[in-house]
């Protein structure tokens, strides 16, 4: 018989008026939402201690369906905000989650900065390569000819990789993982929680709606399966960067930590203070 | 202590007296000395500066701190003021109370950087989209920029509203010996006591002297820019969306009595200017100037705070005007209001003056 443990899962979420939830059937931010929370309690990071921060779209609305201090921004604009929150409460954990759209194009600029200074905050980039909540136009993650709403002919751009650009900006850690490999997202969303200074979980996540229908892939299982198929572990593979055909899913990148921003913004005031 | 400062000094000196702990902002002229004093000062006293990438990341990350509890400020000038637009809104939406300083040059688009205008006045007041209520101060002097900045910080506080202050490059930038007070008076908000489940975010009816809790004191407050009801969850059911416009638009309303901040002197003259900023400093010189020379009296009547606009002040205060005079660098921007609030009662004559350069005593004297 399996025993449970005191399940404090519940108590995470705002129950009363909140659900059901505005996410659509199938969709992958729940799977994430839930996995977030069961990070937050098996680390012991208590609902008083914690901030979570979002801009705009599906998966930024995930913080108003959690008891805790939650902020909902402006487009793009986590962020900077969380920075905001971070510089003024250190000891508050600041975890924010946002979208590919929201965070890799509006807020492109944002991220990148934010990982240069090294604040201690983890980002959870939920990609779709859709702007879900707007119903399916191009993102910086849509791969080239790939149609969307408002790409009819197919995609022209090239995409992003995540995990590279927050590499290449500075970030202390990046982790990819899928909403199909449940406690491998936990593992990564745990380790990128316990990492000291800016850290990046990339979650490839399933939007039904408006990315499998347009592609053709078809409803939430079928692009589970697809998922599933179509990434590897990071493990198996010589060079991450190197992959174009498949999801590389683990940890890509963990440096040696050098200190937050804060610590060293505290540094500056006792040199301010002579 | 007397000593020489100039008006962007006494802005950053004004606002640490104040209680300001957090600054975020992006270099920009003529607004840049406001930023450098507060990375050299707010360290010394446990604050915090940072210089974000843009100014849309300024106006969120002060946003970020006021939400944790901290009193914020940005500075910027006419471009970047542009792109603190839409975080400007938030600070209306969310109610977080911060102070942003607009050290107004020329435009539209880069325009001249280091010459001087009052041509954002219009943008303070609309420059995001939605109906809401903004308030902007408007000094015309080295011992103002601290003293507005004080009263921008507590006027903030107190309505949970973001302020701005409007100064142009003339007062930012000039040099004055001042003393400064050595005590101001402080709002001071009280912290919130009932326990979390009958704490309502948005609750206060009178729409100041709430209290609210910032992040991390227990509250487990959800801020949001979408419309939502008073514990801070969204919602777009109809009466709930007017309900919080017109919570937002009686922070106003109801408070315009102690908010009206005007200078005025020989108001009973046949011809009186209404001024701001540094046009005030010529449209004060003028009518010395005139007065000596054509022995009639000039009335004078300087805002210092120019949003909310003084309309009801303003019908009785220049109710025996027989003509009103309106200097400003700029195209006209406030002349339309005072011409609207005197309904064609008054002749009332714009004196305006927009090529970057100073108005002159000797301009205003001419529409005298």
């Amino acid at each position: 018989m399996i025993e449970i443990k005191e399940d404090r899962f519940l108590d995470y979420f705002r129950l009363d008026e909140r659900f059901p939830h505005i996410l659509c059937p199938g969709c992958g931010i729940g799977t994430i939402m839930a996995t977030m929370v069961r990070a937050f309690i098996d680390l012991g990071i208590g609902q008083d201690e914690l901030c979570v921060v979002s801009g705009i779209g599906c998966s930024s609305r995930v913080p108003g369906y959690l008891d805790c201090d939650t902020f909902h921004t402006l487009h793009g604009r986590a962020l900077p905000a969380a920075t905001g929150v971070k510089l003024a409460k250190p000891e508050m954990r600041v975890v924010v989650i946002g979208g590919d759209g929201d965070i890799m194009a509006i807020g492109g600029n944002h991220f990148i900065h934010t990982a240069r200074r090294n604040l201690d905050i983890t980002v959870i980039v939920v990609n779709n390569f859709t702007y879900g909540m707007t119903g399916g136009q191009y993102s910086p993650t849509t791969p080239t000819h790939e149609k969307a709403t408002t790409a009819p002919y197919g995609n022209v751009e090239r995409s992003f990789d995540i995990c590279f650009i927050a590499k290449a900006a500075g970030a202390m850690f990046v982790a990819r993982s899928t909403t199909f490999h449940v406690l491998h997202m936990k593992r990564m969303i745990e380790l990128a929680l316990t990492k000291k200074g800016f850290s990046v979980v990339e979650v490839i996540s399933q939007c039904p709606t408006f990315y499998g229908r347009h592609q053709g892939i078809g409803d939430a299982v079928k692009m589970l399966e697809w998922l599933k198929g179509s990434s590897v572990d990071v493990k198996k593979v010589k060079d991450p960067w190197q992959v174009k055909d498949k999801f590389v899913i683990g940890v890509l990148h963990d440096q040696e930590e050098i200190p937050p921003y804060t610590e060293l913004y505290q540094e500056v005031r006792n040199r301010a203070k002579g | 202590m007397r000593q020489l400062l100039s008006g962007n000094e006494a802005c950053a000196i004004g606002a640490i007296r104040a209680g300001v702990r957090f600054f975020a902002g992006y270099p920009i002229t003529p607004s840049t000395e406001i930023a450098e004093y507060l990375a050299r000062e707010l360290p010394k006293v446990g604050g915090t500066y940072i210089q974000m990438e843009d100014e849309i990341g300024s106006i969120s990350c002060m946003n970020g701190a006021t939400a944790a509890g901290l009193k914020a400020m940005t500075a910027t000038s006419g471009p970047g003021f542009s792109l603190m637009q839409e975080g400007i809104g938030y600070s209306v939406m969310a109610e977080l109370p911060c102070v942003i300083v607009n050290v107004m040059r020329g435009g539209p688009a880069t325009g001249t950087p280091t010459r001087t205008s009052q041509a954002d006045v219009m943008q303070a007041r609309f420059g995001t989209h939605g109906d809401h209520p903004i308030v902007a101060l408007c000094p015309w002097s080295v011992r103002e920029c601290f003293d507005l900045t004080v009263a921008a910080v507590n006027i903030s506080e107190r309505l949970r509203l973001p302020v701005i202050v409007l100064m142009d490059e003339i007062v930012g930038h000039m040099r004055e010996v001042v003393e400064l007070p050595a005590e101001v008076r402080l709002w001071q908000p009280e912290k919130p006591k009932p326990p979390r489940e009958e704490y309502f975010h948005y609750d206060d009816q009178n729409n100041y002297d709430a209290r609210i809790a910032s992040f991390g004191e227990g509250y487990r407050i959800h801020l949001t820019g979408l419309t939502h009801r008073k514990d801070g969850f969204p919602t777009d059911e109809p009466e709930i969306i007017k309900w919080n416009l017109d919570r937002l638009r009686k922070k106003i309303e109801d408070n315009r009595s102690w908010l009206w901040d005007l200078d005025y002197q020989d108001l009973g003259s046949e011809t009186v200017i209404v001024c701001y900023g540094s046009a005030a400093r010529s449209a004060m010189e003028a009518k010395y100037q005139f007065e000596r020379k054509s022995g009639k009296r000039v009335g004078i009547l300087r805002l210092r705070m120019i949003w909310p606009f003084p309309t009801e002040r303003l019908i009785g205060l220049l109710r025996s005007a027989r003509r009103v005079i309106v200097p400003e660098m700029n195209q006209g921007q406030l002349y339309r209001e005072v011409e609207r609030t005197v309904n064609l009662q008054v002749g009332v004559v714009s004196v305006q003056r927009y090529d970057g350069e100073m108005l002159t005593p000797e301009e205003i004297i001419q529409a005298l």
